[in-house]
């Protein structure tokens, strides 16, 4: 069946999470320009507030915005109660908020390895459970989650966030597996190095040697995420369900 | 009582059961048809019928068709009595 006689006339309801700034905000960007009705987010109502009104500004798209710590799982709770109430249901998710601490094996405190557990792993497992019997109301309903290369092939100094990121990559093939019944399809992208704020804390040196590791020569913009992202949503990816989709320049080649 | 024969109505097509099967004292994994499988259609169900949305709590906690009633009472979903 061609993929535009599958699309909805009415627009996607998209909620992205971790969407007020970063890959995130350019996911959202992406599928407002494709029509969809995206709620932002972030952390605090402010964040996800202004990054709604200023994808509305630039894209005349339908945005709306929730908040709230996605490790609390009664904010998660309350977030989709929130949609629950405003749009009734879920089309596509994209399960994207996510923090990154570096350190070598020893050297981590127990408060970032929790952190990172709780925001990375435990967070995105909230948003799944919870966003659940919103997607089951969808059309043509889809989940992507944001892993990493690192969960994939890790990285000196990586060894707990490439496991918060690998605990997704678990979630995402039973999801495929246990959702694909009721018609949600789940897959995951790894991407290599994004310019975002999470790798701010890179120097020259840092940034020139992750350059040169990469075939492509160059890092990932957030743009080159969210192309693959909204194709997964799409009615082109369809009959793709349980896959992760490196988006990572060959940098694991 | 309409609500109650609602919910009834839920819980039979949810579980595969007779139309004339009695629901009202069911329990989870009473009858195998109800089952953790089963359990995730029938919370669907629920909130498509009623037009509410089940914490995961709550539906951990949904183990008997009383407790549905219940459930839906605290989302004022139905008017008890
Ligand atoms: N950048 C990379 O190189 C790279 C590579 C591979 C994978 N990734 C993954 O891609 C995703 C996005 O990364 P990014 O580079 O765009 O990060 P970023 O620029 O730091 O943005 C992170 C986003 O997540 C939100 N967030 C963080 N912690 C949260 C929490 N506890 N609850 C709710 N929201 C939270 C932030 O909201 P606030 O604005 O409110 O803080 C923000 O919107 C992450 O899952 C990351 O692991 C990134």
């Amino acid at each position: 069946m061609p993929s535009s006689a599958a699309e909805p006339v009415e627009a996607r309801v998209s909620l992205v999470t971790g969407s007020s700034r970063g890959i995130g905000n350019a996911v959202a960007r992406r599928l407002a320009l494709g029509g969809h009705t995206v709620v932002l987010h972030g952390r605090t109502y402010e964040s996800a507030a202004a990054a709604a009104s200023a994808l509305t500004r630039d894209t005349g798209a339908k945005t709306d915005a929730v908040h709230g710590d996605v490790a609390d799982p009664a904010a998660v709770a309350d977030m989709m109660r929130e949609i629950h109430r405003r749009h009734r249901r879920l089309d596509s998710l994209v399960v994207n908020a996510g923090i990154h601490a570096a350190a070598m094996i020893g050297m981590m405190g127990s408060e970032t390895v929790e952190r990172l557990f709780q925001v990375n792993a435990i967070g995105a497992t909230h948003t799944l459970q919870s966003a659940a019997s919103l997607l089951r109301r969808g059309v043509a309903p889809a989940v992507v989650f944001l892993s990493s290369v690192m969960a994939t092939r890790g990285s000196t100094g990586q060894a707990v966030y490439g496991a918060t990121k690998a605990a997704v990559l678990g979630l995402t093939r039973s999801a495929a597996k246990e959702l694909g019944p009721a018609g949600i399809r789940v897959n995951a992208v790894a991407p290599g190095f994004v310019e975002t704020d999470m790798l701010a804390s890179l120097d020259e040196d840092g940034r020139a040697e992750r350059v040169r590791a990469t075939p492509l020569g160059r890092l990932a913009e957030p743009g080159d995420i969210a192309a693959a992202v909204a194709f997964l949503l799409s009615g082109d990816a369809g009959f793709i369900t349980g896959q992760v989709l490196g988006v990572d320049g060959g940098v694991i080649l | 009582m309409e609500h109650l024969d609602r919910l009834s109505t839920v819980f039979r097509g949810a579980l595969g059961l007779a139309p004339d099967a009695r629901v009202d004292a069911l329990e989870y994994r009473s009858v195998p048809q109800w089952d953790s499988l089963a359990h995730m259609s029938l919370i669907a169900a629920i909130e498509e019928e009623f037009d509410v949305m089940i914490d995961t709590d709550d539906v951990l906690d949904m183990s008997s068709f009383a407790k549905a009633v219940a459930l839906l009472e605290k989302h004022g979903a139905v008017v008890s009595g």
